[in-house]
């Protein structure tokens, strides 16, 4: 299959996010500068003001107010994006949640970055959980190919009539934002047909047939709203499936909830979210060169998760270790790995299973700290007793 | 525009919503709505007026009317302005559309502040009505910073130590006028005219306009219901809420009360969250009131004599 990815570039993920933008050309943009997002909203303002796109940017004072522009934006009919990071997520987090209940179709691509406090500007997952369960499609990148290609794909999905969510693409602060990597884009025109035209099911600007939107909604009627939300995300189920199948034909790649490297005859797997997943696969090589069958699980949906297709994907390892990037204070072990060990309750096969914390703050994952993850799977296969939720690579 | 032409214009704010009698909220937004012929889009802070003007599944809004969140509804209106221009731009949207904010004071005065100031430096088109009832109404009467001098709330209550609130209210108007923002006015549905020709400027004006006007709370203030609109002309004839108007910093007095000038007591005595004003022991806070107020309206009103012959 040729692949309609022609257009050798190097750029970084911040920039890849922001080729992307230009091409999809949205209506508006709201924005506010946080590190390590701002290459994004620095370099489309560049293709704003250069004329290259059709795009209103409003630069808003706050990313509660970028949030609270796209929620008006969006709900006028316009076809609306945003980019933050960590603390500027938190801040919005508020209307992040407004916006998904409303059924807005926004994408925004996130720069992972740690929480405050203490106040950190460099790569890890805590933002990310902090809205895990705010009913936003959310989709993991491990490079700069990744978070060009998901956040095109996103807008075909948020804007089907049959999910109207909104979309988050999560990337790597630094190490993949600000790192410049070999890869390859569409030309305008093939993203510009791919995503189409956004014709929006309900407008403000409709005058003719007025809608109230965001009324108040008490116990009478919340519940059931709450209720069509969790539809909405088990449609996107198989909507996601039909937008990584179409968009397979333009890329001659395939695409899944969870890709598996290595992974079908393995006993040994990592399972891995962002940027670690490239460093995973690199050590599964190395120690497939010794003989062991190692392999590596990268997550490209992290919301909608889908239990069956973890299951299917683990269950015939020997052991598996989850790796997470946030921790989840006071629970057994990080969120990634509450959701794996979780799916795995009903199954006749368990793969042994061990958590590790890892990288928070932007802490670095070494290939000698992930040679350490398999030789500790390998070796709890073996029947050495083992802590089952670990940190890697904090000085005890 | 007189009452009679306005009897005969489509009311855009249905009855049957759910504010409490003699509220004035639902009159000014009302009042905004019959004011102008344009197609309008409206969005609300959380609020008295939001929570009661729609229940799901009813609503009360004949004109497209969106709720955000509590401090943002300015920042949600840049969005829907925006996505109007560009959309018009495109000749995705053929008719002229004029867009209105509905704010109480919490909304505007506290918190949505920063999305206000933010979203008329930015120069969006749209007009912003804040309905000031001097205290958070809708959660329970609770001190603002728009809550006056001496006035009794559920989280500042007038005791037998303290005398309710003993801080100066904040004059958002002249805050939003620093802006230079092309109009900004304070007005009073006592003064019906005035208010519907300041509706009327607002949403003509290009770019941001906003409105402060003072909105009598019968439950707040405890004031009886049907003297909402006489407790409304009160607040102008006793320099309490000064009516003026700023175009493009050119200020104008649009009544000066002179000589008629009632005494701020006039105002505090139909009151019940000024009724312990009317302790002996009590008379202080009075006068230290009434100084303000007329201090405020001298400041007021030599400004409006500096740009006079502008």
């Amino acid at each position: 299959m040729t692949s309609m990815l022609k257009n050798r570039k190097v750029l970084s993920g911040a920039h890849a996010a922001a080729e992307a933008m230009r091409q999809i050309d949205p209506d508006v943009v709201a924005v506010y500068p946080i590190t390590p997002q701002t290459p994004i909203a620095m370099k489309f303002a560049d293709y704003v003001n250069e004329g290259k796109v059709h795009t209103e940017m409003i630069r808003v004072e706050s990313e509660h107010s970028a949030m609270s522009a796209c929620v008006g934006s969006s709900a006028a009919g316009a076809r609306t994006m945003t980019a933050t990071s960590s603390n500027g997520l938190a801040l919005m987090t508020e209307i992040v949640y407004i916006a998904s209940s409303t059924r807005l179709p926004i994408v925004m691509n996130l720069a992972d970055r740690a929480l405050s406090g203490p106040i950190n500007i460099h790569g890890d997952h805590s933002d990310a959980m902090l809205v895990r369960d705010s009913g936003w499609i959310i989709l993991a990148s491990e490079n700069a190919q990744d978070v060009y290609e998901n956040t095109i794909m996103a807008v075909k999905i948020a804007e089907d009539k049959r999910v109207l969510l909104p979309v988050m693409i999560l990337q790597d602060g630094f190490i993949t934002s600000h790192s410049a990597e070999t890869m390859y884009t569409f030309d305008d025109e093939t993203v510009k047909k791919f995503v189409g035209e956004y014709n929006p099911k309900y407008s403000l600007l409709r005058t003719d047939n007025p809608i109230t939107m965001g009324p108040l909604d008490l116990f009478d009627y919340y519940f059931e709203h709450k209720r069509q939300q969790v539809e909405a995300m088990d449609n996107a189920k198989k909507v996601i499936k039909e937008v990584f199948s179409n968009f397979s034909k333009l890329t001659g790649k395939t695409y899944n909830y969870f890709e598996g490297y290595k992974t079908e005859d393995a006993d040994f797997i990592i399972v891995a979210m962002n940027s670690s997943v490239g460093t995973a696969k690199f050590v599964a090589d190395k120690f497939r060169e010794k003989g062991v069958k190692a392999g590596v699980l990268k997550i490209r949906v992290f919301r909608p998760f889908m239990d069956e297709e973890v299951v299917e994907k683990l269950k015939n390892a020997k052991a598996v270790a989850v790796l997470d990037r946030a921790a989840s204070f006071g629970s057994h072990g990080g969120p990634i790995f509450h959701d794996v060990r979780s799916a795995f309750y009903e199954s006749d096969k368990k793969p042994k299973m061990l958590n590790y914390i890892y990288g928070l703050g932007g802490r670095e994952l070494s290939v000698e700290l992930l040679n350490k993850v398999f030789n500790d799977l390998i070796e709890f296969d073996g029947g050495k007793s083992m802590n089952q939720v670990q940190y890697l690579g904090v000085r005890d | 525009m007189n009452l009679k032409e306005l009897g005969n214009k489509k009311i855009r704010l249905s009855p049957g919503h759910r504010l409490c009698p003699g509220c004035a909220a639902p009159i000014i937004a009302k009042l905004a709505l019959l004011a102008t012929d344009y197609d309008v889009v409206v969005a609300n802070a959380t609020g008295c007026l939001e929570v009661s003007t729609t229940i799901y599944p009813y609503t009360a809004w004949r004109v497209p009317w969106i709720h955000n969140a509590f401090e943002n509804a300015a920042a949600t209106i840049s969005g829907v302005e925006t996505a109007y221009r560009v959309l018009k731009k495109q000749g995705k949207i053929k008719k002229d559309i004029k867009f209105l904010v509905f704010g109480g004071d919490g909304g505007t005065y506290d918190i949505g502040l920063q999305s206000l100031s933010a979203a008329i430096e930015r120069g969006h088109d749209f007009l912003y009505i804040c309905y000031d009832n001097e205290a958070y109404m809708n959660t329970g009467i609770q001190r603002s910073s728009a809550t006056p001098f001496g006035a009794s709330t559920t989280t500042d209550p007038a005791t037998d130590k303290k005398p309710g609130k003993m801080e100066f209210r904040k004059d958002l108007t002249e805050v939003i006028a620093a802006h230079h923002i092309p109009y900004a006015a304070q007005a009073s549905i006592g003064f019906l005219n005035d208010y519907l020709m300041k509706v009327k400027k607002g949403l003509e004006t290009k770019g941001p306009a906003f409105i402060n006007v003072i909105s009598p709370c019968p439950l707040g203030w405890k004031t009886d219901p049907s003297k909402t609109v006489e407790i409304s002309k009160l607040a102008v004839e006793t320099n309490f809420w000064p009516l003026f108007e700023v175009e493009h910093d050119k200020w104008t007095l649009n009544y000066d009360p002179g000589e008629n000038k009632k005494p701020l007591m006039e105002w505090i005595k139909v009151q019940g969250r000024y009724k312990h004003l009317l302790k002996p022991e009590n008379k202080w806070v009075v006068d230290k009131a009434q100084a303000e107020v007329d201090r405020r309206f001298e400041l007021i009103k030599r400004r409006c004599e500096l740009d006079k012959d502008q």
